[in-house]
């Protein structure tokens, strides 16, 4: 299996980068702390080594790390550390590194959210965090956030996985009514545009840095860039919407938002007509890797999965003229 | 693996509140077993003595005034967090806070 060569490089380049490479050490093992086709990323002691997808869009790519190395964004996003020297030879370009096709990239280790324990996590600050890279004016020229992209592969990852069933079409109808812009096949309404976004926000997307007393920051720049900001309020504001986050988690997150002057919602009263269009794709997104995940694995979409599954049943019911947006 | 009586699609098991109940996958039809129904009741019932009596409720910590919804959102409960929500959280929702 190539993955295995993958991990097996990356734990290598993170070694190399912790310390020379003759020095005698006690570093713990590597540990894989993802493996998918869409990042494979290795830690090994204080140091993290990322190969990016194979098709990652290089310039691109380029302009979101020193996005996440601009000094107007220390304490929001986590700074990468300088290319690995090692790598692929065969492959040109002088500042990027490969491994088997894969741009790599390396970063310092940072304490992640804890996964059994959800009540624990930081919402507010990720809230704040989120203010705060929104309200930062762009550093440079940059892609468009990649939320509108990300929902249209999973919509289409669920058509290959299963063409034609019927128990997808409240997905399917909830996805062609949002707006073309929602649907990553137009651009993003002037007025919603060029906030600096991160373009995919969850829990797994927030470590402590130092590990593991430090600060809170934002980790994970593959999908960021311009956009609607109210994107990245999107995945815990439909979590709530489809029953699953309590009323009072959310609240927490959005008034912390709020009180960050965070730009993507009004400072107050219903958030929802910012909220309504981004939530609507975020719930199509999710209901649809449901789908194609629980296919995977053979089984039904479970529980959770069946109540975002469920509130695109009721998106796809919802008369047009409530919808704060027309489709276009 | 029950079989629904009704449109013979896959019927799957879900526990509420210590209860065992079946589901449908095809028509969502719930079945419950002999003293099922009975269990439900005296749950509602244990959680309706439970709510605050009506004159001056207090001002409870995790008391939030109704957060504005969609209206596609689903049904709001008007309970605190956790009866409702821990059971989801419990299953497949810690994994999908961490997910893309």
């Amino acid at each position: 299996m190539t993955t295995t060569a993958v991990v097996r490089a990356l734990g290598d380049l993170a070694h190399e980068s912790a310390h020379p490479r003759a020095a005698s050490c006690d570093c713990a093992p590597a540990q894989v702390l993802a493996d998918r086709a869409d990042g494979a990323v290795v830690r090994r002691g204080r140091i993290v080594a990322k190969a990016h997808a194979p098709d990652t869009d290089g310039p691109a790519l380029t302009s979101r790390l020193a996005l996440a190395a601009t000094p107007a964004l220390a304490g929001v996003l986590l700074p990468p550390l300088p290319a690995p020297r090692s790598g692929d030879p065969s492959r040109p370009g002088p500042a990027q590194t490969y491994v088997q096709g894969r741009p790599v990239t390396l970063w310092p280790h940072g304490a992640p959210v804890d996964p059994s324990d959800p009540d624990a996590a930081p919402w507010e600050a990720a809230a704040v965090l989120l203010a705060r890279l929104h309200g930062t004016a762009p550093p440079g020229p940059l892609p468009p956030m990649r939320g509108p992209a990300k929902a249209a592969l999973a919509v289409a990852r669920m058509r290959a996985a299963r063409p034609g069933d019927p128990a997808t079409r409240p997905v399917l109808a909830a996805w062609h009514g949002l707006p073309a812009w929602a649907r990553d096949e137009g651009p993003t309404p002037a007025h919603r545009a060029g906030f600096l976004c991160h373009g995919d926000l969850h829990l797994g997307q927030l470590v402590r840095h130092p590990a593991p007393h430090g600060p809170w920051l934002l980790i994970d720049v593959d999908d960021s860039g311009l956009g609607d900001a109210a994107w990245d309020l999107a995945r815990p504001a439909a979590w709530y919407a489809a029953g699953l986050l309590p009323p009072g988690i959310w609240l927490r997150f959005l008034n912390a938002y709020r009180s960050a002057r965070g730009p993507a919602v009004r400072g107050g009263g219903d958030p929802w007509p910012e909220l309504d269009v981004p939530a609507r794709a975020l719930t199509v997104q999710t209901a649809a890797l449901a789908f194609a995940k629980s296919t995977a694995e053979g089984r039904r979409p479970d529980e959770v999965e069946q109540m975002m599954i469920d509130a695109c049943a009721r998106i796809a019911s919802l008369p047009p003229e409530l919808a704060v947006e027309r489709p276009s | 693996m029950m079989q629904c009586p009704k449109c013979h699609a896959q019927m799957q098991t879900y526990n509420r509140n210590g209860v065992q109940i079946e589901q449908c996958g095809g028509c969502r039809g719930i079945f419950l077993d002999y003293g099922e129904l009975e269990s439900l009741t005296r749950l509602e019932s244990q959680w309706t003595q439970q709510a605050p009596p009506a004159p001056a409720p207090p001002v409870a910590p995790q008391a939030y005034p109704a957060a504005p919804a969609p209206a596609w959102g689903a049904p709001q409960h008007p309970q605190h967090q956790g009866g409702h929500y821990g059971h989801h959280r419990q299953k497949g929702f810690g994994r999908m806070l961490f997910s893309s």
